[in-house]
């Protein structure tokens, strides 16, 4: 027999704002995308080098 | 026996020639990058191609095996289990893609099909997704099934596509939109690679 590894017998679980229903796993996701897009501009590209005054 | 100049004649020659003057190998596949391509936020258009070659290769397996495999076996579930993973990625990726090009004006330099192009694949993306959520052959499939077939027919196109239709989903969705979307994906990644990778808006200024 297969076990989730999660609970999954009961009811769907929502984060609910205002008009906004969210699922957990989905919020997850959303706040993954931003995170990944602060990332992708803030951290250095590996092998990239500049000079004092940001030149290539 | 023709001599050359009848050649230039022949279609394929003439097609040919069209074809590697609108699109120069060099431009294809070009040997160097500008500078400002070293950045993170260039990287997930690429990212979000190699998503969905997973899911086109996952997808082929799941077809070829059908609903009750991927309900019922070990490797079956695994396989599923990749597609929705894939499917979680390859959005996750398309989204900072569209992101980062919406905040540099992507379109900027004639790339205005580009840009089209990357909004058409992610439109046509949704409704790829759309279809597989309906075509899981499980509760949540009915359920989502259920109550998008209101919001069709509310809108007034039920009588185009019915949600409740599963053998429609399917079809569309193993076949007619992976093709469309893949075309669109190409067309894309051509328009990059012939109009170049655009530059941060700080140095066109």
């Amino acid at each position: 027999m297969v076990f989730s590894l999660f609970n999954l017998n009961h009811p769907a679980h929502y984060i609910s704002v205002g008009s906004i229903s969210v699922s957990p796993g989905n919020l997850v996701m959303v706040v993954m995308a931003f995170v990944l897009f602060g990332l992708a501009l803030a951290l250095p590209f590996p092998g990239h080098k500049s000079d004092k005054n940001g030149k290539e | 026996m023709s001599s050359s100049s009848d050649n230039s004649k022949m279609w394929t020659v003439r097609v040919r020639k069209a074809t590697l003057e609108k699109f120069e190998p060099e431009d294809l596949l070009p040997d160097t990058q500008p500078a400002y391509v070293s950045s993170w936020i260039y990287v997930f258009g690429v990212l979000t191609i190699a998503a969905f070659l997973m899911l086109i290769v996952s997808g082929l397996i799941l077809t070829l095996e059908g609903p009750a495999w991927w309900h019922t076996s070990k490797y079956g579930h695994f396989i599923n289990s990749l597609h929705l993973w894939n499917v979680e990625l390859f959005f996750l990726f398309m989204v900072v893609h569209l992101w980062g090009k919406f905040w540099m004006a992507a379109w900027r330099g004639k790339r205005t099909m580009t840009w089209v192009t990357g909004c058409v694949a992610f439109f046509a993306s949704i409704f790829t997704g759309f279809t597989g959520y309906l075509i899981q052959t499980n509760f949540d499939s009915q359920w989502i099934a259920t109550q998008a077939k209101d919001g069709f027919n509310a809108v007034g196109i039920g009588a185009y596509f019915n949600a409740l239709n599963t053998g429609q989903a399917l079809l569309i969705h193993v076949s007619l939109l992976p093709i469309a979307l893949g075309v669109i994906v190409v067309a894309h990644v051509i328009l990059v690679r012939k109009k170049g990778v655009v530059p941060p808006i700080e140095s066109s200024l």
